[in-house]
Order: structure tokens, then C-alpha cells, then sequence
């Protein structure tokens, strides 16, 4: 049985102030996203109990954490939450085995397999290693399952991919995917990075100067006019959920269909599989006629719902395919010449379309 | 000799039991110096530091009227049926723990210093309450700081002169340290038997400091692991 995390957290650290109210659901990761100094960070540990400027009220389920009213503050050892920090946290002093023995030894809760734990994080080899010895990746590996075994009601994590190298990258996201996709408990996963907000949430947080600026499902948020405003140019794009339904071996393709069409993909996947997929606003070119004869395999018929930023050089042009809402980054003069407003009826050309792994 | 063999076991006491009521005593404040915000730490920072400065004699001085019959702590002493402070082997200690007071707080609070907040914190995540991350996480990785506090602090009490003199005096046995022996020594020009003490307290204090440092080595006790 698990239960919901409600917050409501204001701190005043120097200048800076967060004034954040959150809800989580009893399960699913939830991604904060912001820029540097957002106060993410701050919000994480606040959770965590680790700031002791930290006021307003944090409820676990029926048990409260913070409640300043009250003068309840529960300490960070009693909360029970896992957390993942940027620069892992590991002691030196012990070794892989002797890190996780540590919270092992402290879970007062259902006893976790501790054998499972390593078998999925694959840090069989390690266990005997000092920590100084292992690499960023390897690091954060060991990390993550000692914040497992501690049995946690909420996990936390605090940019954990921010100290390590692409390569490091791509794999603990990868891991982080698998693992956290059907976790029975909430997760708070700190990033300022878009992209790994967009792989691994289910909702998303933007933060901005200490306030939230946008919550909701990760569809929705990514295409937001919030999203657009912190998201740097070229990393706009919409996020679709859609599912493997044929696969055209001869030309190594894939099509996967979403709510409103099709998209053919490089490369073969599972057939029933769901991905999740993402549309960049900077590869979608508009037309009013249904374009014949072109290189560009998408071509979805659409309808312009919004143009922002029609001032700009290269406004965005929100379009819905069937149900499914798409950016389009185009330039101001074709937006003029093709007389793109409201409710105009275009074909939206998909050059290139990413899945999320 | 006996004599002087009477002085070198007494010296070696007094620095066995100094070094051991300055950790008790100095772990704590090295900790709590080491992690409080509150502005008049410097204070008690300050006031730590202040043997490192203070002629042994100023400090002698003071310790000397506050242990004395007449002075507060020898009062309180009087009362509870303690006996004098002044001239016994437990002033010494008093005095000794005072005069080495930084060698062990000093090493002690820059290792804490250097644990840093996130091992900490991430113990607390794990379950640890306050004793157990001091326990298991602060100490352990402060073990250089424990090693080179218990050298300072026993190797500073051998040396100690002045505040001895002062509130210790030169009975045999009870507070007649080796220092005190070699100072008796060369006053009444026995220079062979000066000689004699002065070579082992030499010898002695290089031996303890080799095979407390080389063993650290060994055991990658130093600094960088």
C-alpha cells in the first residue's frame, strides 16, 4: 500500500525564495525541470528534510513529515526516502558491498532481495571494489541500489546524470528507464536536462525562480508555451505515445500509430511495442496542399490551432493531428504568405522523428 | 636513576591520561566547531587557540589561582573533600589538557571539516540517525584526524615545562616530570644525568612519532587513499 505525497514547501535561503505546491501520485516518476537556480534542488532536499530552512507542510500518505504550524519536522533518518544525489554520495570509507550492507542494515522495513537489487543495476562484479575505484557510471549504479535497499517509501533523485559522460549517460538513463517504469512508489527525479525529463517522466514540474510554472502530463507539458519559453531552439518538440503496428522489413522501417496517424520510423522494432516518440518543432515544415512526389515520408493532414510568438522571426505553429497536438517551427514569412492562422487546414511534413528508447 | 626512572613512568602517565580526557573532551567540541553556523564560534575558536600564543607561564599563572585553595575550582575541590588541585599529578592533567587543548581540537575539527555535508547527508538518507552517522561515516573518514590529534597532544604534554613548574612544582612521584628532572639536573651542573634524560625523552618521542607515522603509511591511513 502506498500513498500520495502532498507538498507545500516555501525557503528562504538568501535571497532566493521557493514557494512550490506539489502533489504526487502514489506511483510514477515526476520530473522537475529547470534552469540552474530554479530552486530544484532545493525543493528535492526540502522533501528529503535535508534543508533546515524548509517550512509549510509535507505529507506522506496519512504520516506528516514537515508541518511548521505544527512545529513537526521529521528528520531525515525517520523519512524513509531513497535518495540519488548528483555526486553519489558513496563513502570512501566502505567498500560497493560494505555501502550497501549500510542500508541494508538500517531498513526497519519489508526486508528488500538484496541480491535482486544488484542483479538489476548489474554491479555483481563490483561488490568487492572501493568506491574511489569505480567509474561516474559505476558510481551512480552502486548509488541508486543503495537508495533501493533502503526500502523507500518516495525516491528522490538529484540530477544524476549531471556528472557523468555521454556515453555513462545514455546507459544510466537507459537503466533508470527500465527500472523506474513500473515502480510501485513516487518519484521525483531533479534534471535541468529536457531530454531526460522526456524519457522517463510521466509528469512534469517546470521550475522557475522557485515557483512552479507548469505541471502536468509530460504530452502536454513538452508543448506548453512554458516549455517553449525554458527550452532552448532547438530542443522544442512534441512528445507522442504510440505503438509498434507494422514493421516493412525490405526497407527497414518501422510504423508506429498514435492517436491521429502514423509515423514511419528507421529501423525495426517489436511489433505491440509502445514508445514514446519525439517531434521536434525545428522538423516540421507545413504545407496547405498535400505535398506528392517528396522525399519526406510523414505527411500528416492538420489543423493549426495556435501561432506563437508571431512576432518572432521563426514563430511556432501548434497543430493537432487528429488528437495529437505538434509544434512547427516555421519561418514568420511563410507564416504570412501561406496565411497560416486558426483553424487553417495544412499538412504538416515530418522530416525526422526520434524514439525514445 | 631511580629517581629519574620514577620521572620518565610519571611523564608517560600524564600523557596517557592527558591524551586520553583531550579526545573525550576534544572530539565533541572538534565537531561541534567543525558543523555550527553560530557566529560566536570564532569565540571558542579563539579561545582554543589561545595555548598556541600564550606563554605556558600566563596560562601556569591563572591555573595556578583557580586550582589554588583559594580559587574557585580548588573551593568547589575543598567542598566535595577532592583535596588540593595544586601540586598533585590531577592538576597536571588539568593543566596539561588546557596546554594542549588546539593539538587536538585543531587536526580534529579540519577532518571533520573535510568529511563535507553530501556522505552525511546521504547517511542520513540511508536510516542513520546523528550518533550513527558520527560513528560510521565522520570518524571513520576522520581517522587521520584522530591519529594525528592522539600524537600532537601526547607528544605535546611530554615537552610540557612551564605550566608544570607553575602549578605542578617538583614533588617526586606525584608531579616531578622528566622535563622538571633535566631542568634539576642541569641546575645543580649534573650534566651527565642530563644528558641521560634528555637523549631518551629525544629518542623516545622520535620512536613514537616513526612507528605511529609509518604504520599510518602502511595501513593507507594517509591522506590520499
Amino acid at each position: 500500500m502506498n500513498d500520495a505525497v502532498a507538498i507545500r514547501v516555501e525557503a528562504a535561503l538568501g535571497d532566493f525564495r521557493l514557494d512550490v505546491s506539489l502533489a504526487l501520485a502514489e506511483a510514477g516518476v515526476t520530473a522537475v525541470l529547470g534552469p540552474s537556480g530554479s530552486g530544484k534542488s532545493t525543493l528535492l532536499r526540502c522533501v528529503a528534510g535535508l534543508e533546515p530552512a524548509a517550512r509549510g507542510r509535507i505529507a506522506m500518505g496519512a504520516e506528516v513529515w514537515l508541518d511548521s504550524q505544527r512545529r513537526i519536522a521529521v528528520p531525515t533518518h525517520r523519512r524513509r526516502v531513497g535518495v540519488v544525489f548528483q555526486d553519489s554520495g558513496l563513502f570512501p570509507h566502505l567498500s560497493v558491498r560494505g555501502n550497501l550492507d549500510y542500508a541494508l542494515r538500517r531498513t526497519r522495513a519489508r526486508p528488500v532481495s538484496f541480491d535482486e537489487v544488484v542483479g538489476q543495476l548489474g554491479i555483481e562484479t563490483l561488490l568487492e571494489r572501493r568506491t574511489a575505484r569505480l567509474s561516474g557510471g559505476e558510481k551512480q549504479r552502486v548509488a541508486i541500489a543503495r537508495a533501493l535497499l533502503t526500502a523507500p517509501r518516495l525516491l528522490l533523485l538529484d540530477e544524476p546524470l549531471a556528472s557523468l559522460d555521454v556515453r555513462a549517460r545514455g546507459e544510466i538513463l537507459e537503466l533508470l528507464r527500465r527500472l523506474l517504469v513500473r515502480t510501485p512508489i513516487p518519484v521525483l527525479y531533479v534534471t535541468h536536462m529536457r531530454s531526460e525529463a522526456l524519457h522517463l517522466a510521466d509528469r512534469i514540474v517546470l521550475l522557475e525562480g522557485g515557483r512552479v510554472r507548469g505541471v502536468g502530463p509530460v504530452r502536454e507539458v513538452a508543448i506548453s508555451a512554458e516549455a517553449g519559453r525554458l527550452a532552448s531552439a532547438g530542443e522544442l518538440g512534441a512528445v507522442v505515445e504510440a505503438e509498434v503496428c507494422a514493421v516493412d522489413e525490405a526497407h527497414e522501417l518501422s510504423t508506429l500509430a498514435f492517436a491521429g496517424g502514423t509515423l514511419a520510423v528507421p529501423g525495426h522494432l517489436p511489433l505491440g511495442e509502445r514508445r514514446r516518440i519525439e517531434v521536434l518543432a525545428r522538423d516540421v515544415s507545413l504545407a496547405l496542399e498535400e505535398p506528392r512526389r517528396t522525399s519526406i515520408l510523414n505527411v500528416l493532414p492538420a489543423r493549426v490551432v495556435e501561432v506563437r510568438d508571431a512576432r518572432t522571426p521563426q514563430p511556432i505553429v501548434v497543430v493537432t493531428v487528429g488528437e495529437t497536438r505538434m509544434l512547427a517551427r516555421i519561418s514568420r514569412r511563410s507564416v504570412e504568405q501561406l496565411g497560416i492562422r486558426e483553424g487553417v487546414a495544412v499538412y504538416a511534413q515530418v522530416k525526422a522523428v526520434a524514439v525514445i528508447p | 636513576m631511580s629517581e629519574d626512572l620514577r620521572a620518565l613512568v610519571l611523564t608517560l602517565q600524564l600523557a596517557s591520561v592527558s591524551t586520553v580526557v583531550l579526545l573525550v573532551l576534544g572530539t565533541p567540541l572538534a565537531w561541534w566547531l567543525a558543523r555550527s553556523r553560530a557566529r560566536w564560534t570564532g569565540v571558542i575558536e579563539a579561545a582554543v587557540a589561545l595555548p598556541l600564543v600564550l606563554p605556558p607561564t600566563v596560562l601556569g599563572f591563572y591555573l595556578l589561582i583557580a586550582l589554588g585553595p583559594e580559587g574557585p575550582v580548588g573551593t568547589l575541590g575543598g567542598a566535595l573533600g577532592l583535596g588540593p588541585l595544586v601540586f598533585s599529578f590531577s592538576g597536571l592533567v588539568v593543566g596539561s589538557v588546557l596546554y594542549s587543548l588546539p593539538f587536538v581540537v585543531q587536526p580534529l575539527q579540519a577532518s571533520f571539516e573535510e568529511v563535507g555535508p553530501s556522505v552525511l547527508d546521504a547517511a542520513a538518507t540511508l536510516g542513520a540517525g546523528p550518533l550513527d552517522r558520527f560513528l560510521t561515516v565522520a570518524a571513520p573518514l576522520a581517522r587521520r584526524g584522530f591519529l594525528v590529534a592522539a600524537v600532537l597532544g601526547f607528544a605535546h604534554t611530554l615537552g610540557e615545562f612551564g605550566v608544570v613548574l607553575m602549578i605542578g612544582g617538583n614533588i617526586p612521584g606525584e608531579t616531578r616530570v622528566v622535563s622538571i628532572a633535566i631542568y634539576e639536573h642541569v641546575e645543580t651542573l649534573d650534566y651527565g644525568a642530563a644528558h641521560r634524560l634528555s637523549a631518551l625523552l629525544l629518542a623516545f618521542s622520535f620512536a613514537i612519532l616513526l612507528v605511529v607515522y609509518a604504520s599510518a603509511r602502511r595501513v593507507g591511513w594517509s591522506k590520499r587513499p
